[in-house]
Formats: C-alpha cells, structure tokens, sequence
C-alpha cells in the first residue's frame, strides 16, 4: 500500500471534478482520482445546453432564472442556492467561452441561446432563450474544453483509481449553547488502481466529492455503465446523511426500449411529442408551454398516455417524438448527433419518421448535502472542515424534487468552481488530519471478501434482478404497494448479495471485482431511494405517489435526510433512519404548479 | 438564431406502422475474442462462444454476455454505451470501431466476429491496452485554446462561418479508433498519429486561437504530419465521421502556406 500526500484531493473528473481542479490545481497541490480517463465521464453525454440569462437573444434576467428553477423543483429548491446558481451562471458560460468552448453563435457572432423546457419569460409567461448550447453536444464540448485546460495547467490525475472510502474522524467539540457532539474531520481517502489491484491511500488537507450520479439503480436510464453510485455510497457508509433521494428524474425523451437521450433541445427547436392517435397530447397537460413543460410534468403525461391506451408500436409501450415538420437542414446543423442516435440504435429515419421515445432514469436530484459553499455537512447545519462536494453526487438543493433541462451542466460549472477555490484556499489555513490506524483496513478487508468468497450468487443476475424492480416499481408511478414490493426485492437481493462469488481472482484490471464493489453501493441507494420515497406520503416534483397524488406543503415541504443508523427502524427496514430539513425560502412562497 | 416557426398541427395522421419495433428477432453468433490473461498464461490466444442474441443487441452487449454470463475474467473498457464516450474502441472483423456504436445485425453472423484489442498500444490485457501513449501524443500538440491581448469583458465574438470552420474535429472523443488503424503508428510508435493532428486542427483553425504557429511548427516536426501516407485508414475509422485525412491535409497545407 502506498501512502501519497496532497493539500486537495478530487473523487471524479466530470464536469464538477475538473472545472475544480481547474481552480484549486492553480491554487494548491491538488490530484484528481477518477475510475475513468477524465474524457470518459458521462458529462460528455449531455447535449442540449447550458442555461445563462446572457439576454443574447431575447430580454432575460436572472432573477427569472431563479424563478424557474425553484418552480421548476415544486418549491423543495434552497432558494438561496438558486439565487447563487443563476447570478453565476453567466460568469459560468463566459468563463467556458475564455477557456475555448466553440458555443454555437448567433448572426452577429455572439453565443446563441435556445428554448428549454421550464425555462420562461417573466415567470412562466412564455418560453425564453435561454440555453446556450454547442449543436447537440454541449456536454461533450464542457467536458474537452475542461480537460483541455486542465492539461493548460498541469493537473495531476490518477487515471482509473477507484475511490472506495472515505476516511473521517471524530472529534468531541461543543456547539455555540454548550451541547457536546462529534465532530467529523476529513483525513483522505482509499483508492484501488485498477491496472496494478494495489490500494493507494492519499491523504488531504481538503476532499471534493465529484462523483456524479447513480443512474444504473435502474435498467432503463440514459446514463453510463459506470454511474454506480460510489460517492453517494461511500458518504452514507461512512455515516454522511443523503439528502431528498426519492426525488430521481426521468427523462421524457429516451429513445424506446434503449434508454439513450435525445436531448430535450429537440424540442426547444420545435420537436413535438404525439401518441397513437396522431395527438400533440402535451396541449393537454400543460395548455401554456405544452412540450417544453418540466420534465417530470412531460414524463408523467407520456406515462400516462400509454397506460391509457395511447401508446404507439405493436405492444403500444412509448410515444413519439415528431421532427418530421421541422426543415431538415435546421435539424442537421442543430441535432446532428440524436437524429444519428435514431437511425443508428432504431433504424428510424427523423426527417421522415416520428423516432420512438420513453421515459428513461436520468438524474439524482437528492445526493450528499452541502451548503451553497459546497460544504458537505454532516447533519442539517454542521459543516466537516475540509470536505465539499459538487455536481450530481451533491445535494445543494438547487434542484429540489426536478431539476430543469441544462441546470445541471450549470450546476457542474457553478458549484464546481466554488469546490475548488473553497477546498484550496482551507488547505492553505488547515493542518492535515492524522490517517486512522490501517486506514485501508475496510477496503483491504472487503475486496479480500469479495475475492475470497464462494458462494453460488452471480453479481450480474442480482444487478439485473434490482433494475428490473426498480424500473417496475420505483419509476415515474410509485404507490405503497409497488414501493413495499420494490423494497422486500431489495432486502432479498442484500441478504443474497452476501453469498456472491467472482471468476476474476487476479490484481490486474479486475472489473469482476469492482463490478461486485459497484452492486453493493447500488443496493444501497436503492434501498434508500425506496425508503425514502415510502417515507414521502405526497407528490412532488419527480416523486409522483398514486396514492397521495397531491403535494402536502404543511406535511413535506421539507428536505429529507437518510442516515445510516443500525439502531433504527424506517418503513420497516432496519439500519436507516429518516430525519427532514428545513427548506430555504428567499422571496418566493409556493404556489400551485402549473405550466 | 433560431427561426419562428409556425405551430405544427395538434393532430396528425400517422402512417401505419409507424415507429416499428414489435417482435425482436434473435439470432445466434459466435463471438470470437483474443484473450490475453497476463497472469494466467504467456502468450494471446482466441476464444469462441456461442450466443444468442437479439436484433437491437451491439457487440457490446455480445460482450457484456459474455462476462456477465459465461467467463467473468473477459475484461474490456466501457461506459456510456452509445458512442460518446470513446471507452470501447476495438478491433471488430479487423476494423477499428465502437462496440456500442456496432450492431450485431449489421456484421455477417455466419462466420465468427472477432473482436481484439486496438493496435499499436501496449497491450494490458484482453481487450485493455495502455491509452498513455496516446494522450501523451495529445498534450504535446497543446490542446487547449491560446488567446493573447486582453481578455473581453463578456464572451469573444466569433461570426457562425468561422465557428463552423472547425466545427469537424470538435466531435472527436479521444477514442483512438484512428490512431490505432494507422500503419504508420503501428510501425513508428513516435507518430503523433491522427487524433492528435485533429485536435491540434481544431485550435488552428479556431479564429480565436493565437497560436497556430507553434503548433504547425510542433507537427512540422521529423513525426509530425508529413509521416501521414494518406492511407484513409483513419477517416474510416472514426466513429464521429470526422473527415481526419482532410483534416489532416488542411494541417499540412497550412504549414506549406505557412513557410513559404
């Protein structure tokens, strides 16, 4: 085992890890631990924009913006962090176009802006221009423009070194009326390099959390092989509560039985959905912005339309996205890479033929919480010196229960930086915490596990077992009974998950191994994801009950907060305890959610 | 900026059958891997197996049958699974290619498909070669845009047809499918190779960029652009269908303008 020492460590190199290295490697010695090479993460999957109230296009401001996001999260949004999120998002996009980002422009060679769902006018008076956006793959465009400039400034990465704890220590301190509690302090972390099977500890002044997201809890989602979770799982391992998990989003637009994106812009250029009738049926559900509605609202129509009958195709299981009265030569030079996505995956041609599309599991608005400083706390108000956390492994909440289309390429971009000039600049004030004793003695005694055991479980039948339920169970409709069923699977699947064995015995690029390490952190969400959606007796946002179709302000207009806890008992599983926080209120009260 | 268009109509008549899809058909195929297992044994070897397999399934997902059901030892890089994220470049049928991007209905499944690690890189195991080399390649072109005077205030201007210039080898994902299909990289591992010569295109010829110069002057170099032999290898390769021999052209005559 080596031991290395640095003034600030990054879990992840997205978009969040590298637009903070990029701050904090100028600032401090920083090192950037990733389980992918750095232009492998799936930020390089988004495509529709990023949203900024440059006004290049149209009157814009970003109090608007604000607006739209916490309406856009039915009012479960920290409003102070939307304020934050907004008024930096045009430094945000400008800093990328410094840096090299070849924006799309408009005639007189600014950035051009694009409509998006959710984002409007004046307070939902019509749909604005607001995303800016590079064709189809804005994503892919942040994430080299990133990585090239972290090349610029020499930052130093661990390619494919798998973080897999984090090591905390707990000091006894006194809040400010006396009362003693413990105190988490950050000493580093635990990483295993896949190419050697060698642990490195790395020891830090500073930790950022950049992780991303946990979409493969779920069999259909258009995200990456790789998004287990680890970060998420990691965090409420090492006792760190998670903050609003039931609240996951799915996007409306995933192309049918696939679950790969086709980016909402195509809609914000003038692509409509229609059901089997031929019907624009989002006229219906949302009479005012229609097909560029949150897209919870659009999910859930979608849903709704095929349970009803009007889904397309032989088992009438998806709706359609319509381009067909779009001029092809518009849909060329903006959507060239979904309208390949379809005549690749699908063998649909766009410009002819509606493309078969279907909710697909898309984003964790809940994660690890943080203050608007990227401050991970360790309760409701206590800050852990040293440790942040930015972009979908984080819960700010500038997303509340559904996050906007684009707000999260700004939130990787917005809250990256700040990790970074934060955790530099306490690195230059703190001491480094002493490592623990066998401060790899967990990883070391868990991969010996998983190595060493015989059972006659299968990693990938368990996976395949729990996406299946949670797609069937925990997706766009959830009620008690499919929540309980969801849950009872996954408790199956934990006790089986014990008895797993792997073919893979050996130290180099042993993805047997990780694989089996990457279930056990998806059980864990899943199950907290279940719990907690059990625990949201209302509808908000992305977490629609059947039973409970209704929000409940006076109930639930609350933040919830999943701890890990042996001694108690939630909705029946034991060893998670649910506590709430209480939301950020600024200037606007909730109102009735409507679009 | 985009154009107004009219609203399309709230109902339409869809032509029947549309959308597709109804019953899936399967199909059998032999997938035929070359193994190398360093810690098991010395030397590279091919390996069949037998799968059922369906017709929206890509070699990827032959791939993930193989590990998830028949031999957990089968190892091979991946992630997004559908042609963005440049995990999964391999050798398919003796092309270069993406597994997410390849589907299994498009190959011949009468004979074996074999699938093996990209060429020219230093192999690590089964499908896993050492990328290092590759970005090594990458940074020394300085990859990253260079703009000298003040910075403005707001962004930098730049007219659509300048932004357009450049716009083919933005799409590049750092796959190496292009790289690792050029003869001249297998025999002379010093070549900066294609993908670097295409990110290097895509500050040159960014408007905003002050310094072409230097990097002409960096593929100028005894393995820089001139090694290219125009053998295509590469624009075929590239699952963005970026036009690299042109590109890589476009390099080469700027140097000749540049000096003459």
């Amino acid at each position: 085992m080596q031991v290395h020492k640095y003034d600030v460590v990054i879990v992840g190199a997205g978009g969040a890890g590298m637009r903070a290295a990029i701050e904090s490697g100028q600032r401090a010695r920083t090192a950037v631990l990733t389980k992918l090479y750095p232009t492998r993460s799936h930020t390089g999957a988004a495509q529709g924009g990023m949203c900024a109230a440059l006004a290049n296009v149209e009157e814009d401001n970003w109090e608007w913006h604000t607006f739209d996001t916490i309406k856009g999260g039915d009012y479960l949004v920290d409003q102070d962090a939307a304020e934050v999120m907004a008024k930096e998002a045009i430094d945000a996009v400008l800093d990328l176009e410094k840096m090299g980002l070849p924006f799309n422009r408009t005639p007189e060679g600014k950035i051009d802006q694009r409509r998006f769902g959710g984002h409007t006018r004046d307070h939902g008076k019509a749909a604005v221009r607001r995303a800016c956006y590079a064709a189809d793959r804005t994503g892919h465009m942040i994430l080299q423009t990133l990585y090239q400039n972290c090349v610029k400034h020499n930052v130093e990465f661990y390619n494919e070194y798998y973080v897999l704890d984090l090591l905390l220590v707990e000091e006894d301190a006194y809040r400010e009326d006396g009362t003693a509690y413990k105190q988490k302090r950050v000493a580093g972390v635990v990483s295993y390099d896949l190419a050697t099977g060698e642990l490195h500890v790395f020891q830090a002044k500073s930790v950022i959390f950049a992780s991303g997201g946990a979409g493969k809890v779920f069999k259909t989602t258009s995200n990456a092989h790789t998004l287990t979770g680890d970060g998420m799982g990691i965090a409420f391992r090492a006792g760190l509560p998670l903050e609003d998990m039931e609240f996951f989003q799915f996007h409306p637009t995933g192309l049918a039985g696939l679950g790969i994106l086709l980016t909402e812009g195509a809609r914000g250029e003038g692509a409509i959905l229609r059901n089997s009738d031929g019907e624009r049926f989002m006229e219906r559900y949302a009479p005012t912005i229609k097909d560029l509605a949150p897209r919870d609202i659009v999910a859930r129509a979608m849903a709704n339309e095929v349970r009803e009958g009007r889904g397309c195709g032989p088992n009438k299981d998806y709706v359609l996205l319509d381009l067909t009265h779009l001029e092809p030569e518009h849909i060329e030079s903006k959507l060239p890479d979904i309208t390949e996505f379809a005549r690749t995956y699908l063998g649909v041609e766009p410009f002819t033929d509606p493309v078969p599309v279907y909710p697909t599991a898309h984003y964790a608005m809940g994660g690890v919480p943080t203050n608007i400083n990227t401050e991970v706390l360790q309760d409701n108000d206590t800050v852990i010196p040293g440790l942040y956390a930015a972009g979908e492994v984080a819960c700010v909440s500038v997303h509340g229960s559904n996050r906007l289309g684009t707000n999260s390429l700004l939130d990787i971009n917005v809250f990256g930086k700040r990790a970074g000039v934060a955790a530099a600049e306490y690195s230059k004030t703190a001491d480094f915490v002493e490592l623990p004793q066998n401060p790899e003695a967990f990883v070391s005694a868990q991969l010996e596990g998983v190595l060493n055991g015989t059972g006659t479980e299968r990693v990938a039948e368990l996976r395949s077992i729990l996406q299946e339920t949670m797609d069937a169970n925990v997706q766009v409709f959830r009620d008690e009974r499919s929540l309980k069923e969801a849950r009872d699977v996954i408790e199956d699947l934990r006790r089986r998950y014990k008895n797993i064995s792997i073919q893979d015995k050996g130290k180099r690029f042993n993805l047997d191994l990780l694989e089996a390490v990457e279930l056990g952190f998806l059980l864990d969400l899943a199950e907290v994801i279940t719990v907690a959606a059990l625990h949201r007796k209302e509808s908000r946002g992305g977490h629609y009950r059947e039973d409970y179709p209704d929000r409940d302000d006076e109930n639930f207009m609350k933040h919830s907060m999943s701890y890990r806890d042996a001694e108690a008992v939630t909705e029946d599983i034991k060893g998670i305890r649910m506590e709430t926080k209480p939301v950020v209120f600024t200037r606007y009260q909730p109102m009735e959610r409507k679009y | 900026m985009s154009t107004e268009l009219p609203e399309p109509p709230s109902k339409i008549e869809l032509k029947p059958g549309v959308g597709g899809g109804g019953e899936v058909p399967s199909f059998d195929i032999t997938l035929r891997v070359r193994r190398y297992l360093p810690e098991a044994t010395a030397d590279a070897y091919w390996e069949d197996f037998k799968l059922t397999m369906y017709g929206t399934d890509r070699v990827l997902d032959a791939l993930h049958k193989v590990k998830w059901d028949h031999d957990g030892t089968l190892s091979f890089r991946r992630s997004c699974a559908h042609g963005v994220c440049g995990s999964d470049a391999m050798r398919i049928n003796g092309r270069n290619r993406l597994a997410c991007k390849t589907l299994l209905k498009d190959l011949d499944t009468s004979k074996p498909i074999t699938v093996e690690a990209i060429k020219g890189l230093p192999l690590e195991k089964d499908l896993i070669v050492d990328m290092e080399p590759f970005f090594q390649s990458y940074r020394e072109i300085m990859p990253f845009l260079i703009s000298k005077g003040h910075e403005p205030t707001k962004e930098r201007y730049q007219s659509a047809e300048d932004r357009e210039r450049f716009d083919d080898t933005t799409k590049c994902i750092l796959c190496a499918a292009c790289t690792s299909s050029c003869p001249v990289f297998w025999t002379d591992g010093q070549y900066f190779g294609p993908a670097a010569i295409v990110n290097a295109h895509r500050f040159i010829f960014d408007s905003r960029d002050d310094a072409g110069d230097m990097r002409l002057e960096i593929l100028n170099d005894k393995e820089g652009v001139w090694r290219c032999r125009t053998t295509f290898n590469c624009s075929e390769a590239c699952p963005r269908g970026i036009q690299v021999t042109k590109a890589i052209a476009e390099v080469k005559q700027a140097i000749l303008a540049r000096t003459v």
